[in-house]
């Protein structure tokens, strides 16, 4: 039997100002029928490219400059399609297009128009490719929405993206691309913006889906832990080259070229030994200067007045208007904290984990007083006085912004575009007054070559920098004030994998050098474990559980840690995820959860110590050695 | 719904009053009453004036009573339909704009459909032609257009009306039709003329309009959900009118509370150029001569305007995005 697809020393150029860029340089690799493969490497490797030339969906300033690809059409056997040699909006490829071969994105809400229905978007490509009336096209989108385990798809139908959960988009997203039934699929990350819950959903879903309809995957992806549960076969592209390809054995039972184990080895797990480091593709050089390590040192005895932060029944709830404008106020409430109480030692560096919606950033914003919780108390150790931040009004609370700084999700919206990177580093000295413009200057070099950039690059903006630059930007920018504590609210959850460890490396080395203290919010469970001494997880506005990192993810007691470890895809083939327990609904509803954690109305549960620092959100009465046991 | 609207109309009610105040407050400040500029007038072409008459015509249009009372007087007169006196023309403010307020409208509506018809199509060309020779070409006549003032344009096209068409120089009609009743040439007649205008006022309102929904179209047109669209395998001009125009149209919409009033305000010198019967000359008049129940009712009657047309673009656009319809108030 022929292969479905083969690409063949497939060549892409960007034409852009001041020369070509060449993307893709000669690769070729073939899918056979039915089976899943996997592109694997860094972003700005050539990986999306490809499934775009696939798609015949290249940006316009991109030119296939040589090879072909070949489709098989299994509708029509003996006849083969290039698609490198038909033209991007020829009737040929729209009639491949959507039709025989579809594709699946990373970002499902920008992939779906906000405008449109869900079932309007799923049903377009049905009646785009075949005539059905439109009552058989709404039966055959319904069937489909089910199919991808929509609850009500009756109801989904006239619903838009934006009213539907992240999972739930994907679903859609992929009901969109199946309803005509493709040989191919084409995935492009589809789970990398996805929560780990929802991502053993999806990924179990696309495995389910291809079983049933037949259909070839194209996974393209950066995380090994996918590949290993997925593919059958896996390329590894670098630089728009292939490294390697092979069998999903092969390349895991003997990964030969550097790039792949660099790749694997620039990604924390949860087998690092304590103290081993990740090792970034590309090292930075970094160091820490005379003026941010003198900061006066800890008076004796200044730990006595209680931990660096003490956050303790902390409470806030969002109104929520549903309906809309046009039919009438029903207020609702959404309870986003919920009796939080956590304390983070100075020094040491405190992890939040937990789900998109848990919660855990409206904790961050709290503390930096950006949002007033309804109840609860923040204490700040101030060098040995006690200090209730969320008592503090106005002026008085400009000293503890010096003391407490923060570093944000987003490099590329926290950055002022207009500014010259020296400006953004500077601010936050102008605004509090620190030093004349000579010391301000000296500090910004400090910092600069703090993060591992080269002062001569202060004059330039933001734009010219990269993700990962402007992170380092982000966090020079926090530490200019020498903070005593640092709230990371997911550094690097925008970055890719690569640069990831050399953030992580970063904020590592720094608190050391600096005697800071972090706490650092993540919904990525290796990432926490890899850089934080105690962990948290939420969910729901609640703590669950609360440990040392070594006891946390290796001895978890609460059944919504466990469910989430057993969600977590590893690079190994022999601790592949148990597709069969993944599908078994949300384990994010604190009610469902089993006895004695569910959390209901009627009974209270409170965080029960375990020892040893280990804390369990379970029924109030309940005893602490049956949960050890359980 | 029901309730949104009668809340939106009660909202007007504080709004329209805080602007007849402050109508009213910039009608009073230029020092001097419309009598005393009367006088003025009079006695720079050497007439005398009796000052008795002047003293009489003071009591009676009330110049005498304080501010807030004839501030009171106004406001009272405007709810019940009595807009006031004209002293330039000495008739009554609603006989003096009504004729002329129903061609002020139908040039505006002339003027804003010929917009409409030639920006959308020019700036869907351009946005998805982007640098390429046609997109500079059209990019380079509206800028053109942007920048040529408008009654210069208006005196090139009035010659050319009348070399090319012999049409009659200036108004809305030919001057045998003037205060004839309504007939099919009349109608004619107003076609023929109405074109000039039309062009003139929508020139740059067009050019504006062109540049604003291609840098529209351009931002959505790199949007990953038009990319979605095109795996689909749907054509690319379906998909171009389904998901980026619909998208970039809610500017459109949005402008709709401005549009009626600066389309009506903003032709004030054209239609003096091409002397118009519609509102604009009056306007200026009035304001020249501190007519103030004409300047002052003609600015409440562009103020409900404004206030009006934004209401009309909220609905409309609550009616086409469901993200407002659907999501509008909530907070975070």
């Amino acid at each position: 039997m022929t292969d479905l697809l083969a690409v063949r020393d497939l060549e892409v150029e960007f034409h852009v100002l001041g020369g070509v860029v060449r993307a893709v340089r000669g690769v070729s690799f073939r899918i056979r029928h039915g089976s899943s493969i996997a592109l694997v490497g860094e972003s700005g490797s050539g990986k999306s490219v490809i499934s775009q030339a696939i798609m015949g969906i290249l940006p316009d300033t991109a030119r296939i400059a040589g090879g072909q690809i070949v489709f098989a059409d299994p509708e029509q056997p003996g006849s083969t399609v290039d698609i490198a040699s038909l033209s991007a909006d020829s009737p040929q490829i729209r009639a491949i297009r959507g039709r025989r071969i579809s594709i699946i994105f990373q970002e499902p809400m920008v992939s779906l128009s906000q405008l449109h229905t869900i079932g309007d978007q799923v049903g377009e490509a049905l009646h785009l490719h075949r005539k059905v009336s439109k009552k058989e096209g709404r039966e055959i989108t319904k069937t489909m929405l089910r199919l991808v385990g929509f609850p009500d798809p009756s109801a989904a139908l006239t619903c838009y993206p934006f009213e539907l959960s992240g999972g739930l988009r994907q679903r859609a997203m992929i009901a969109m691309a199946l309803i005509c039934r493709p040989a191919l699929l084409i995935a492009d990350e589809p789970t990398t913006a996805l929560d780990v819950s929802i991502q053993a959903h999806i990924l179990k879903l696309i495995k389910d889906l291809q079983g049933e309809l037949g259909m070839a995957v194209l996974m393209i992806t950066h995380d090994l832990g996918v590949v290993a549960n997925i593919a059958d076969e896996v390329v590894v592209i670098y630089q728009g080259q292939v490294m390697e390809s092979g069998t999903v054995k092969h390349i895991f039972d003997n990964a030969g070229h550097p790039y792949l184990q660099a790749l694997l080895k620039a990604v924390p797990h949860f087998d690092m030994k304590a103290g081993e480091r990740l090792v970034p593709l590309r090292e930075i050089d970094h160091e820490p200067g005379p003026m941010l390590a003198a900061k006066a040192p800890w008076p004796p005895g200044a730990d006595d007045a209680g931990p660096l932060l003490r956050v303790s029944g902390l409470r806030k709830s969002f109104e929520a208007r549903k309906g809309g404008i046009l039919s009438g106020n029903s207020q609702n409430s959404v309870t986003a904290v919920d009796g939080v109480t956590f304390d983070v030692k100075r020094g040491e560096c405190f992890g939040l984990v937990g789900e998109s919606g848990c919660g855990k950033t409206t904790i961050g914003k709290i503390i930096m007083r950006a949002l007033t919780p309804d109840a609860g108390a923040v204490v700040f150790n101030d060098r040995g006085t006690p200090v209730d931040l969320l008592s503090l009004k106005n002026d008085d609370l400009l000293p503890y912004r010096q003391k407490i700084q923060m570093v944000f999700q987003d490099p590329f919206g926290s950055l002022n575009p207009r500014m010259t990177v020296f400006d953004v580093i500077r601010e936050p000295l102008v605004i509090h007054r620190i030093g004349d413009a000579d010391s301000q200057a000296e500090m910004v070099k400090e910092l600069m070559h703090m993060v591992g950039l080269d002062p001569r690059f202060l004059s330039r903006y933001p734009h010219s920098f990269s993700g990962g630059q402007r992170q380092r930007i982000g966090i020079a920018r926090a530490l200019a004030l020498k903070p005593d504590l640092l709230i990371c609210d997911e550094p690097v959850s925008a970055l890719d994998v690569s640069i990831q460890a050399q953030i992580l490396n970063l904020l590592k080395d720094m608190q050391a050098g600096l005697g800071l203290t972090y706490l650092f919010i993540s919904h990525n469970l290796a990432v926490v474990d890899y850089i934080a001494d105690r962990i948290a997880v939420m969910c729901r506005g609640r703590l669950v559980e609360m440990a040392p990192r070594e006891v946390l993810f290796r001895n978890p007691v609460h059944h919504y840690t466990r469910a989430l470890m057993a969600a977590v895809p590893y690079p190994d083939l022999d601790r592949r995820l148990d597709f069969t327990a993944a599908g078994a609904g949300t384990i994010s509803d604190p009610a469902a959860w089993p006895e004695p954690f569910a959390v209901r109305e009627s009974r209270p549960c409170r965080l029960i110590d375990v020892g040893d620092g280990h804390f369990v959100l379970a029924a109030a009465d309940t005893d602490p050695r049956d949960l050890a046991g359980c | 719904m029901i309730g949104y609207v009668v809340h939106r109309l009660l909202i007007m009610i504080p709004t329209l009053l805080a602007i007849s105040l402050i109508v009213f407050v910039i009608i009073e400040l230029p020092p001097g009453d419309y009598l005393e500029s009367y006088v003025a007038e009079l006695e720079s072409q050497g007439e005398s004036v009796d000052p008795k008459e002047i003293e009489f015509l003071r009591t009676q249009y009330g110049f005498d009573k304080p501010a807030h009372q004839r501030y009171l007087h106004w406001l009272v007169g405007m709810v019940q339909g009595d807009f006031g006196y004209s002293f330039e023309y000495r008739l009554p403010v609603s006989e003096v704009v009504g004729d002329r307020l129903v061609l002020t409208i139908l040039i505006s509506i002339a003027t804003i459909l010929f917009t409409w018809i030639i920006a959308f199509p020019i700036g869907l060309y351009s946005a998805t032609h982007q640098y390429s020779w046609g997109d500079y070409g059209l990019t380079f006549i509206g800028l053109v257009g942007l920048a040529t003032p408008n009654f210069l344009l208006a005196l090139i096209l009035l010659y050319l009306a009348n070399v090319v068409f012999g049409t009659s120089i200036g108004g809305l009609m030919d001057p045998q039709y003037l205060d004839q009743p309504w007939s099919l040439d009349k109608v004619l007649s107003v076609l023929a003329h109405l074109w000039i205008p039309v062009v003139v006022i929508g020139t740059s309102g067009t050019a504006a309009m062109i540049r604003r929904l291609r840098a529209n179209l351009l931002d959505e047109l790199q949007k990953q959900y038009v990319v979605t669209a095109r795996a689909k395998g749907l054509p690319q001009f379906r998909l171009l009118i389904k998901y980026p125009l619909r998208m970039a149209i809610n500017f459109f919409v949005a402008d709709i509370g401005s549009l009626l009033p600066s389309i009506i305000s903003g032709a004030e010198l054209v239609a003096i150029v091409l002397s118009l019967p519609t509102t604009g000359p009056i306007l200026i008049a009035a304001l020249q001569s501190q007519d103030m129940y004409l300047a002052g009712s003609f600015l409440m009657f562009l103020a409900t305007l404004t206030v009006v047309g934004v209401l009309i673009s909220d609905l409309a656009l609550a009616a086409l995005d469901p993200r407002i319809r659907l999501q509008g108030g909530s907070t975070r």
